[in-house]
């Protein structure tokens, strides 16, 4: 972005008469912007796909009515939320009830200005990308405990702590398994990661180093569908145990912030799967399409992929039980993550 | 006044604000939502000091790790076995003694450093030079934190283990 204000400075147009700060200013709330409409689009449209996913697994139709095949069932939704009342239980921590959501959304939206869109195109290129990613979605887990702390209700207490403690947990496997890439590649920058998968399906690092490699992005895929609290690891909003874990005291507006940064969420890691093990930006055929902006298109293309498989599973897998979802995160994926570290790092010195 | 200058008066007085919630507030959730304001905002600092990669380590650690146990700490002792937990004042004459000493040493310390003012440049890339000072010249203290760490670890699963036995 910063080549794109240094262009616009050194143009011809009325831009150049801006100081460049203005300018720098300007394009940074754009870029908020544009970040916040692209995820409510997000949420929008995965919603309707999630509902007619789950309705063609279990031979229904799901949602036919509003509009052609019910296309318009989230828009009639997302009206029917923001007029819905926006009820505080009258014990409830008024302060932290109101702050825990847009916390919550804080963090997957700070995270999206680092991932690489297209090539040379990232809202912030900075050195420290995919740290930065890790460090900074940790926020929700704070957002997460203060939720069901001030809504001074026994479910919605114990399915924020259950949501903390899974995330925590499954930081560790993930954070493991990103560094698995970042070893090979030697930067931490997503541009740098994405380049160095470029030209088609057979450079992407998911087949380098087999099967290290594989096995770290089954691990990262676990382990970010944990940290999304999607089924078969969603005990922290278990309906038959927990009515509806940490937003069960929240209603209308602020509830819908909770889904749209859910929704973000499964977003945020899908792509950041797509950009460190995929291929990221670059066309799965070599020299076909990609150029320039068609790396949106592959790098979406790739996300969208990778969430249909998260609402695949949601509609074919139980749920965990707490001890076996401990298990899976400690004793499975921490030492696979950490046998993928050695193995690469041994292939690389020998 | 720079764009520069502004944000990072806009950082400091979030830190200051933030922190006087936690000292003064009486809930100790509120406490640790005022330390979570003031680990952003200095975090926010080292950004523009240039220390990118510290930043990050700021948030993780401090906001994703210490601040995660302390409200587990708070919520499993406070909503859920009933312990009333509050802060308050006691012991006012040593606490005023000590901050004057701690002041007045930090006071004279600012005074008396020579403090180095530099142009502010393009942030140059510290993740590399940090990985290579870790792997030569503080490769010991580097070594000894991580044992630390693990005998801490080792520590933690034996104390909770112990009860289940």
């Amino acid at each position: 972005m910063r080549e794109l204000i240094d262009a616009l400075l050194h143009s011809e147009t009325f831009f150049a008469k801006l100081s460049p700060t203005l300018l720098t200013l300007i394009f940074m709330a754009l870029g908020a912007l544009l970040i916040v409409l692209v995820l409510a689009l997000n949420a929008l449209i995965a919603v309707y796909a999630e509902r007619k996913v789950s309705a063609w697994m279990q031979e229904r139709l799901g949602p036919m009515e509003v509009g052609p095949r019910g296309i318009l069932q989230t828009l009639a939704d997302t009206v029917k939320l923001l007029v819905k009342e926006d009820i505080i239980p009258a014990a409830a921590d008024k302060r932290l009830h109101w702050l825990a959501p847009f916390l919550a959304f804080v963090a997957p939206c700070a995270a999206f200005a680092a991932l690489p869109y297209a090539r040379n195109f990232v809202f912030a290129n900075f050195d420290i990308g995919v740290f930065y990613v890790t460090a900074i979605t940790s926020l929700s887990v704070i957002a997460l405990l203060l939720a069901g702390w001030a809504s001074n209700n026994k479910w919605a207490l114990l399915g924020g702590m259950r949501a903390a403690a899974q995330i925590v947990s499954y930081e560790i496997p993930a954070g493991l398994a990103i560094l698995t890439i970042v070893m090979q590649v030697g930067s931490l920058n997503f541009n740098d990661i994405s380049l160095a998968q470029d030209g088609g399906i057979h450079h992407w690092l998911i087949w380098r180093y087999f099967p290290f490699n594989l096995i770290a992005f089954l691990v990262f895929y676990l382990a970010t569908l944990a940290e999304c609290n999607r089924t078969p690891f969603d005990l922290p909003e278990a309906e038959s145990e927990l009515v509806a874990g940490f937003h069960t005291e929240y209603s209308g507006f602020k509830w819908s912030i909770f889904m749209l940064s859910e929704y973000a969420e499964m977003l945020l890691v899908a792509l950041v799967g797509a950009a460190l093990f995929l291929g990221g930006w670059s066309s799965p055929i070599p020299g076909f399409l990609n150029t320039g902006a068609w790396g949106v298109l592959w790098f979406g293309l790739k996300g969208v992929v990778l969430i249909l498989t998260h609402m695949w599973l949601r509609w074919t897998l139980p749920r965990l039980r707490v001890d076996q979802l401990m298990h899976l995160s400690w004793k499975v994926l921490t030492p696979f993550s950490f046998a993928c570290i050695v193995g690469v790092g041994l292939w690389m010195l020998a | 006044m720079t764009f520069f200058d502004v944000m990072f008066y806009v950082l400091a007085a979030m830190i200051l604000l933030s922190a006087a919630i936690m000292v003064f507030a009486k809930n100790l959730i509120y406490n640790a939502v005022g330390l979570l304001f003031a680990f952003f905002g200095v975090a926010g600092l080292y950004v523009m000091l240039g220390a990118d990669f510290l930043a990050a380590t700021q948030l993780l650690i401090y906001v994703g790790g210490i601040l995660v146990l302390l409200l587990f700490g708070v919520m499993l002792s406070q909503r859920i076995t009933g312990l009333e937990m509050r802060t308050g004042t006691l012991q006012m004459l040593p606490a005023v003694i000590v901050c004057a000493g701690v002041v007045a040493i930090l006071l004279r310390m600012i005074w008396m450093s020579p403090w180095q003012k530099t142009e502010v440049g393009e942030p140059a890339a510290t993740t590399r030079t940090i990985g290579t000072l870790f792997m030569t010249d503080y490769l010991i203290p580097f070594e000894i934190v991580s044992v630390l760490l693990l005998a801490a670890l080792v520590g933690a699963a034996f104390i909770g283990r112990r009860d289940a036995r």
